[in-house]
């Protein structure tokens, strides 16, 4: 085979670039045209038009959401009558998908904020009285006003009961994370199984188990350690599920290098693996604090309803923050109710406070650094290396002698 | 020549023939430490173990002195009488169901429309934003969304409900009628319905629905999906031929998992219905009833014989919901989608 194409070298052919200028210019993909623009206004102005003359001019109908939601209606039909105008069966059907993909988002994440923004703004009237967080309900009743009682007992009684829940499951849950990670073996299977099988546990199931198990058998008083028990049972297979997730993103090749580098299995863990997934590991807690925090089913049966600040968690019933919401809006009393929503309110800072949390340590992959930890890592390496010239200097020296 | 066949042809011929039969064995010598930190995590999987199951075993010994009293009769009866000794879960049971149904009325619809919204329209700037702000919903207790319910919800819903009965009065779930069979009018015969709780719960699991939902399709091969626009498909085109499909598990496990919880709802279901022992088919009219809420109401006048009683119907909706929960998450596992995921 000889190269023929050494014959005709030299005759480079460049681009007629007057022929590219004189193409019409590129349109852009994804850009929203001007004309689109009009046709959402045309058919919104439209749909509004004729919505409005049918309620009440027309026709007698009168209703809010009614007339919402037939405009709404009216206005995909609209749209499509006037995207029909110019673009194919394909290019509507986009166009009213994209515009319902949109209300269902809109209409999704502006119900779960005016849920919590009717809380909040509710719960104003009682928040505004600094009493509401000094004092406790015990010398108030339901026609007193509100400045006087509070919810501190309720406060107290929900840190008891979660800091117990905690102290038992932070152990419990990672412990047993790392067993199924790190150990292995059909035995770790069966656990995890079991784990799954159990974040399908109803909360009033579990706090049932407690009354029966526990508090019937006199084992343990109606009390905020059964609460805890029960709040236990709940948060700890979602803990364990969690911090399983995290542990398995653990890059192997991490473990295998500082095994081969003849770290034991449990120095790599203790070492390698756990510091990889902190933050991983913090969210996972977080994120079961926020759900035990929230339960009230499981309190309600096994703890009860009081009015003192109880700080014994061994003796005597002690309210939580969402119990005592319920326990609050069963009142008639308008004071009550607006007890109710101030309590709903901090319970939902408190969640909003631990999210923001869990957001701000976790969030980030296993590995993946702070720049004040890589900074440290920097600092810790940069020691090393020193250390290592230092070493390496002096037994050269040492050679040379 | 025999010998160069039986060993593969990697080494050189001339070189002795080392004995590789005998593979030096790797033997993991564990010091004190190391097998300390085995028996520790092992025991905290065992206590783990321990307590699900000591849940799962008490719950099923407790309810069988209930079951053996009842047989059959227990998921027929309506009535709650356990100190006659006349019990059963048939109108609890058809409450829950009901009250769930309507919750994934609401909540599929919306999440499945989020979640394509998020993952498919939206920019990537505001993508994280809408991300946690979804998942933040998710741990909203449920208390809230239930005073919610009472006392925003429940005032608003009545005029709708009484146009839809009085409108769609004919199809037999949707009537609101009294004994005989007329029609009621009075805004208290709409109040505290399955129908209210259903929509409450609904909104409750919509977020873990959605972010399950938009795990799924936020794993599709960026390729497929130019693919399909390359080939000229339109957005609506490309999500149906490539982003559905590829999500499905995620679509089903989702819209399972939000109906497990649903399912095990108490206290925003407690707070809004008023309880009934009987069937209520029609959804709209005040009245109907939960196992979860009738473990909240009874559980306080409760004898060692109620307690049982109750313990079975707690112990028939767990069984419920773990059929449903291990059910999503095995669609899941084997989806295309959760192949990587799990």
């Amino acid at each position: 085979m000889t190269l023929k194409s050494s014959k005709n070298k030299g005759t480079t052919h460049l681009p007629d670039n007057t022929i590219l200028a004189q193409q019409p210019k590129k349109r852009s993909l994804r850009k929203f045209r001007f004309e689109d623009v009009l046709d959402l206004i045309g058919s919104a102005a439209s749909s509004f038009a004729f919505t409005w003359l049918l309620f009440g001019w027309l026709t007698p109908l009168q209703s809010t959401i009614g007339f919402v939601v037939f405009n709404f209606f009216l206005f995909l039909v609209m749209y499509g009558l006037i995207s029909s105008i110019k673009n194919r069966g394909q290019e509507i059907r986009d166009r009213l998908v994209s515009v319902l993909l949109f209300s269902a988002g809109i209409i999704l994440i502006s119900a779960l904020l005016f849920v919590v923004f009717y809380t909040l703004s509710r719960g104003q009237l009682a928040l505004g009285n600094l009493n509401f967080f000094t004092q406790s309900m015990e010398r108030a009743g339901p026609l007193d006003p509100l400045y006087v009682g509070g919810i501190l007992h309720a406060v107290v009684g929900t840190l008891i009961q979660i800091t117990i829940a905690l102290a038992l499951t932070i152990p419990l849950g990672i412990g047993t994370a790392v067993f199924l990670n790190e150990i292995g073996g059909k035995f770790a299977k069966f656990v995890r199984t079991i784990a799954d099988a159990m974040t399908a546990l109803p909360s009033i199931v579990a706090g049932l188990f407690v009354l029966s198990a526990f508090i019937r058998t006199g084992v343990v008083p109606r009390s905020g350690l059964a609460a805890a028990l029960a709040i236990t049972v709940m948060m700890l297979p979602i803990v364990i599920r969690a911090s399983d997730v995290v542990l398995r993103l653990v890059a192997n090749n991490l473990r295998e290098a500082s095994l081969a580098l003849g770290a034991s299995k449990w120095r790599t863990v203790w070492h390698i693996v756990l510091p990889t997934a902190r933050s991983g590991l913090v969210t996972a807690v977080i994120l079961g604090t926020a759900r035990g925090i929230g339960e009230t089913s499981p309190v309600l049966l096994t703890s009860g309803v009081s009015s003192v600040t109880n700080f014994n968690p061994f003796e005597g019933p002690m309210i939580s923050l969402p119990l005592q919401v319920f326990d609050f809006v069963k009142s008639p009393e308008p004071t009550m109710i607006a007890r109710g929503f101030g309590t709903a309110a901090t319970l939902l800072l408190v969640v909003l406070v631990l999210f923001a949390l869990a957001r701000a340590l976790g969030g980030k992959a296993p590995g993946n650094l702070t720049k004040r930890g890589q900074r440290a890592v920097n600092r810790k390496s940069a020691e090393d290396q020193n250390r290592i010239e230092t070493l390496m200097s002096k037994s050269s020296v040492i050679e040379r002698t | 020549m025999a010998k160069k066949i039986r060993s593969t042809s990697l080494r050189d011929p001339e070189t002795p023939d080392v004995d590789f039969a005998e593979k030096r064995q790797l033997v993991q010598v564990s010091d004190f430490a190391d097998k300390t930190f085995a028996g520790v995590a092992r025991s905290g999987g065992i206590i783990t173990l321990a307590i699900m199951a000591a849940v799962g075993i008490f719950l099923a010994l407790r309810a069988q002195a209930a079951l053996e009293t009842q047989g059959w009769n227990f998921l027929t009866e309506t009535a709650w009488t356990p100190e006659n000794g006349k019990f059963g879960i048939a109108a609890v049971l058809f409450g829950t169901v009901t009250i769930a149904i309507i919750a994934l009325f609401v909540s599929v619809p919306l999440g499945l429309g989020t979640a394509l919204f998020i993952s498919e329209v939206l920019p990537e700037r505001i993508k994280g934003f809408a991300i946690s702000l979804v998942d933040l919903m998710a741990a909203v207790p449920s208390v809230v969304f239930g005073i919610w319910g009472v006392f925003f919800l429940q005032a608003n819903i009545i005029p709708i409900s009484y146009w839809v009965s009085s409108t769609f009065g004919f199809i037999p779930f949707l009537a609101v009628t009294d004994g005989s069979g007329n029609p009621l009018t009075d805004p208290s015969a709409f109040t505290s319905s399955a129908v209210i709780a259903g929509f409450v719960v609904g909104l409750m699991v919509v977020p873990t629905q959605t972010s399950v939902m938009r795990e799924a399709f936020s794993q599709t091969p960026l390729g497929e999906k130019e693919g399909a626009l390359a080939l000229g498909a339109t957005r609506w085109g490309m999500i149906r031929a490539v982003v559905l499909p590829f999500g499905r598990g995620g679509i089903i496990g989702g819209t399972m998992l939000g109906l497990g919880r649903a399912l095990g709802e108490t206290i925003a279901v407690y707070m809004i219905i008023s309880p009934i022992f009987e069937i209520n088919p029609q959804i709209l009219k005040s009245g109907t009833n939960s196992v979860s809420s009738l473990i909240a109401l009874r559980y306080g006048e409760a004898s060692d014989n109620g307690l049982s009683a109750l313990m079975a119907a707690g112990l028939v909706l767990f069984l419920i919901t773990l059929v449903i929960n291990f059910t999503a998450s095995s669609i899941v596992a084997n989806s295309r989608s959760g192949a990587e995921s799990n």
